[in-house]
Formats: structure tokens, sequence, C-alpha cells
């Protein structure tokens, strides 16, 4: 049994590619089923979200499999193959299990370590459990995904700072401040990003906010909304002094804050810190408060220099995630390999084998009376029996097992014999992760 | 036997060191728990160290340079297990470990012969006034290691170039509260230090207060955190202006103690 993944993402298809190419939620039930009544395809899920879309099949078969796939892609979506081709790969066995870890921990995500993709991973795996496409590879292979995933997440730092704009402002906010209870914000003037960066704020705990804007009104409104208080805006520097983090935004042309307002502010404060946030252009606040010592101004640029910081720290993570992968690929393939014929051949000669083993030891007493040479023509017997039973389903597995349907004998043997640890508790333990 | 532990103390705190430097460098978490598990190895160790050390000798292991620099290192170990479970800080593992192997690696240095014990400084108080003193030490250790990180930080900080040590330090509020806390059991330990030890001195020389230049210096020291823990408490001292005062502080009570054990100065200079 091989894994194949055919498919598509943001790095080999540009967006007119994807948006042709994709499974709206409305169909994708449908798709799935007719993916696995293809005849190469034994199991199988589909994947499809903005940046990509992913066939998986489990198949004995992996070029007839990957034709019938393609030719599925181009029917389901009426495009023509020509058209596509060129943008899809193809993974196969261990590459295809790869990608699929890689997907699922955000390592191959346009933003790498976006948390969204896992809860998409698991949303199209619950899909094809829904329409029992799935079987004992892709579910083991699934709640490995997910493990990988988990594991990447806490164990690296993927996922561990932020990537846009206002969330690096309010982590750059926790570095100064560490919890934000018992702490207080402001708003000068309203935007949509000023907004974000408060709506984040209060989120995390922030315990009051002010808000101030040219026209009261507004302010007063936006206060509702975020259970603020509304402060009229010439009074805004009255309020700073009890007031740990600032937003700025106004439209103002010149600086509404200079350093000597802040100094005062500072002594005022007895040094303790405030963390100045000037997102407006032209900028609200003289860049020169930043040399005031406890005072901490970011402007927008600055914010971008964070986010860029943060990108290539989550970048520096790539590669303890790769290893990570790695490992669990290692475990994983082996388990694979051992559905195969051969290995349950030889598993399947051992169980027997032990089995004889031990009632020799057991009737060790009862046999005391034997001679040497009895004992062995009694052992030789035991082996012939073993021999004989085993004769007819070797030749049985070694030729079906060749077949499309081998592995219902291969996992019919290796469930009747006990040759494999138990998999339905993980199964059922993988669909309620979701 | 204590000199085996000894070394095998050592050899721990090393093994904490690089593990802790390759933390820093690849932000590996796995590193950072390795780390804090090889120096509590040590830690073990350290304790049979200096317990062993306690039964060859028949008194407390402080009476050389050698067993005070073990002694000291110890504390701030311990200190650091404390502190890094209540404040979630486990990084500081990794100035602390660096800066007691330091301590341990120049008392290697140094005789290790044990001293027997002058007559008439054997007393209950030798291991009630040097634990005050140190513990109080180790307390101002401890804040140098918090202030070293937090100007680190407050640099990335203030410079807005993050990179580097700026993922795995904590807040600068969390570092400049450790820094506070660190002084307010440390003082009181070191002014606890200084009483029993003239109440000691009373019996041993017959004077509470002789002026020798250990005295003298734990005196000096002693006013320089008062005015430290005052400037906080009143004039609102805090961030980076209290985090280079601590490390001032302890440049020199740290210069000041080693120069006067190394030159046995007075009658207490061990």
């Amino acid at each position: 049994m091989n894994v194949l993944i055919v498919g598509l993402n943001h790095k080999t298809a540009p967006v007119e590619i994807r948006e042709k190419v994709s499974f709206s939620s409305a169909s994708i039930h449908g798709a799935v089923s007719r993916l696995c009544k293809l005849p190469a395809v034994r199991e199988g899920a589909i994947l499809s979200t903005c940046n990509r879309v992913e066939i998986l099949a489990v198949t004995k078969d992996i070029e007839h499999a990957e034709r019938q796939i393609k030719r599925f892609v181009c029917d389901s979506n009426g495009v023509s193959i020509e058209a596509i081709d060129e943008h899809l790969y193809i993974y196969d066995r261990k590459d295809a299990i790869r990608h699929l870890f890689r997907v699922a921990s955000s390592i191959d995500s346009m933003v790498i370590g976006e948390p969204q993709i896992l809860g998409q991973v698991k949303g199209a795996y619950a899909i094809a459990a829904e329409c029992k496409t799935t079987g004992l590879i892709l579910n083991r292979l699934f709640h490995k995904a997910f493990n990988v995933a988990k594991r990447v997440r806490t164990e690296t730092q993927i996922g561990g700072s932020a990537v846009s704009i206002s969330y690096a402002a309010v982590e750059m906010a926790r570095k100064i401040f560490g919890e934000f209870e018992g702490k207080t914000a402001m708003l000068i003037g309203a935007g949509e990003m000023s907004e974000l960066a408060a709506k984040h704020l209060m989120s995390n705990g922030v315990s009051k906010l002010f808000i101030a804007n040219r026209t009261y009104e507004r302010a007063v409104k936006m206060a509702k909304e975020y259970e603020a208080t509304p402060i009229m805006f010439r009074e805004f520097i009255h309020y700073m002094k009890d007031t740990d983090i600032v937003i700025a935004s106004t439209g103002a042309p010149d600086y509404i804050l200079k350093p000597d307002d802040v100094k005062e502010l500072i002594k005022e404060r007895k040094n303790r810190p405030v963390f100045f946030i000037d997102i407006a252009v032209p900028r609200n606040i003289d860049p020169k408060i930043n040399d005031i010592e406890n005072i901490y101004l970011f402007d927008i640029d600055d914010l971008q220099g964070v986010v860029e910081a943060n990108l290539k720290e989550r970048q520096k993570a790539v590669r303890y995630a790769e290893d990570i992968v790695s490992e669990e690929l290692e475990a994983f393939s082996q388990w694979i390999e051992t559905l195969e014929v051969v290995p349950t051949i030889k598993s399947l000669r051992k169980r027997f084998e032990e089995i004889k083993r031990e009632e020799f030891e057991e009737a060790e007493t009862s046999l005391k009376h034997l001679s040497e040479k009895d004992l062995k023509a009694v052992e030789r017997m035991a082996g012939a029996i073993i021999n004989k039973i085993l004769h007819k389903p070797t030749v049985l597995l070694k030729k079906e097992g060749r077949k499309l349907e081998g592995d219902i004998y291969i996992e019919a043997v290796r469930k009747l014999f006990d040759l494999t640890e138990e998999t339905e508790e993980e199964v059922k333990e993988a669909l309620e992760s979701k | 036997m204590n000199t085996a532990f000894f070394f095998t103390t050592a050899i721990f705190y090393t093994l904490a060191t690089l593990v802790y430097i390759i933390y820093l460098m690849t932000h590996r978490k796995g590193a950072l728990w390795a780390g804090k598990n090889l120096l509590f190895a040590g830690f073990i160790v350290h304790i049979l160290t200096i317990a062993s050390r306690f039964f060859e000798a028949g008194h407390t292991p402080v009476t050389n340079l050698h067993e005070s620099l073990s002694f000291f290192s110890f504390l701030i170990v311990l200190l650091f297990f404390i502190f890094q479970k209540q404040y979630k800080i486990e990084v500081l593992g990794s100035f602390v470990a660096p800066f007691c192997l330091i301590l341990l690696i120049s008392a290697t240095f140094l005789p290790k012969e044990i001293v027997p014990l002058s007559p008439i400084l054997k007393s209950m108080w030798l291991p009630v006034h040097i634990t005050l003193a140190f513990l109080g030490n180790a307390f101002f250790a401890l804040a140098t290691c918090v202030g070293v990180m937090y100007l680190i930080q407050e640099r990335y900080i203030k410079n807005k170039k993050l990179g580097g040590l700026y993922f795995v330090l904590p807040s600068l509020e969390i570092l400049d509260e450790l820094n506070y806390k660190c002084l307010t059991y440390g003082f009181p330990l070191l002014t606890l230090g200084m009483i029993t030890g003239s109440i000691w001195a009373e019996y041993a020389w017959g004077s509470y207060w002789s002026w020798d230049p250990r005295q003298t210096w734990s005196l000096i020291t002693w006013f320089l955190y008062a005015a430290l823990l005052h400037g906080r408490l009143t004039i609102g001292w805090r961030g980076k202006k209290a985090a280079v005062y601590v490390i001032a502080a302890f440049t020199i009570l740290l210069s000041s103690f080693l120069t006067i054990s190394l030159l046995s100065l007075g009658s207490h200079a061990f």
C-alpha cells in the first residue's frame, strides 16, 4: 500500500489557477466519494483551502492512481489537463507522508507557522471520515499528522511570534509589561489598525481603555463598543499619567506629543514605563521621545521591522520542525512497511515458532523420559505441522497480496493472528481530536 | 571524597553552561530543558560536596576562600531553582549557570585543604552568620544576573533591532520586579548577617565591632544597597537605572570580598 498526494499550492500555482482548481465546502463530500470510486484508489481525502488543494489517496498502483486522480481533478473542475499539469506536484510513499506532515505543521504555509492550516487539515479528515473514505492507513496517517503538528507547535517557536502589524504591537507591549492585568491603554484617533490593536489589547487582558477622538461623538460611539471610557481630545494628555500603552493614529499634520510633554509625564509617573505606538502617517509623536528613559516608541516602520524579525525567527524554527517531521516520518513508514506481504508472512511464521517454543517449554517435565533422539523427532514433527498449516495461507498471501484488494488478506491475517498492535483505538482518538 | 564531588559538580555546571549557550543560540526548547536538568544534577552533587566536606572538617565548610566560593555558588543555584518556578523565568539559568561556573573554576585554583578552625571560632554562630550573610549576597548575585538580562532586553527594545536573545528573554516588567524582589530579600538577610556577625565577634573577640576590613566593606555594601532600596521605594528608581546600579554595587561587593580574602586582610579574611 502506498500513499499518494496530487496537489498544487501557492508556490506552484498562481491564484488564477488556484481559483479554478478548488473544491467548495458544498461539493467536497461528493468529490471525496467520487475520488474513492476511482479504480486504483483504496482510501482518499481532499484538502482544499485558498492556498492549496491536496488530493490524498492510498493505492496499490501509483501510476494508475496518479493518472486517474489528475483526470478526476480536471473533470471535477472543468479544466483541461494541459492547463494545470505544470502546476501540479506529485508525492508518493515517504515523500507523500512527509508532505502531509509539513502541511499540517504549517511549515509549507504561505505565512510559516500560521495556525489555521491544522484546523483545515482536521476538517478535511472529518469530511473523509464522514464519507467513509478513510481506512486503516489514512486514519492512522491523519492521526499522526495531527500529532506531528502538535509537537512542532509546542517544541518549536514556529508560531511563537506575531506576523501582523497590530499583533506585533501587542506582543511588543507584552515584552515591556509582561501581564496586561491592571494596565491601561489609550487610543488617540480611531482608525482600522488602531482599533484592531485595541481589540487585541482588550482581549489580552488590558483592564482599562481610554478613547480620544477629535469628534467626541465618534469616541463615545467606539467606547460603547469596547466598554471603554471616552475622553475629550484636548484632555488626552491629562489622562496619560494613568496610561501605560498609547496608540496614536490621528490625521494631525504636526506632532501632537513632544519630548517636553513626555518628560513631564514620566516624572509624574515616577518612571513607570509608557509604550507609545504611533501608526499615523505623518507621524503623531516626536520620535525623539524614544530617547527618554522608560519611554518606548514604535512607529509603523518599527512594527514592520518587528514583523520581519518575527518571520526570521519562525524561519529559524523551521529547521527544528523539519527534524521532528523526519523523526516521525521514520516511525510511520516503518509501520506502513509492516503492512506489506513479506513482512506479514515473516511475522506470521515467527508467531507460530513462538507458540512451538512455548509449548515445548511447558511440556519439558513431562517429556523428560524421552531420549535426546526422540525429543529431536518430536520437535521436527511440530515444525512439519507448522509448515503444512502455513503453506496454503503463504501461497495465497503471496498471490493475492499483489492484487488491488490484497491488503484485505494482509489485514485479515494480521488481525486473526494478532500480528499488529491494535489500531482501532487510535482511529477513534483521531476522530475525537477534531 | 569531597574533592571528587566538587569536580563532578564543576563538570555538571560546565555541561549546563554549554547547553544553555546552545539554547541562547538556537532557541530550542529542548536545550533549555536539558540545561536546567544538568544544572539540577550539578546542584544535587553540590549538596553532597558541601555535606561531605562538613563531615570531614567537623564544621560548616566556609573557612577558606575555596569553600566560600563553592558555598556561595551553591546558594545562588538554590535561589535560582526557587525563583524560576515562581516567576516562570527558566532562561535565568543560562545566566546563573555560567556565573556559578566561574565561581567554581576560581575555587579550583585555590588551596583546597581543610583548615582546622581555631577553638574560639568554633560556635553555632559560624553557620548562622555565614549562611545569612551569603544568602543575602546570593540574592544580590541573582539580582545582578537579572539586571544584566534587563539591560540586554532593554537595548533590543530601545534600538528596535530585534533578534537573538530578544526572543528568549522575558518582559522588562518581570525582570525589574524580580530585581526588586531580590533586593527586598537580600537586604534584610545581609543586615541579619551583620548583626549575628557582630554578636559572634563579641563572644569570640570581645568586641562587637572592630573596623576590620571585612566589617568595614560589608558596612559600605550595606549602605550601597540601602541607598538603592531607598531610591526604588521613594524616588521611583527603576528599570535601566536600577539595573545598572545593582550591577555596579555587586561588582564592588564581589571585588572587595575577593581582595580581602586573597590578601588575607584583617582577622576574618576567609
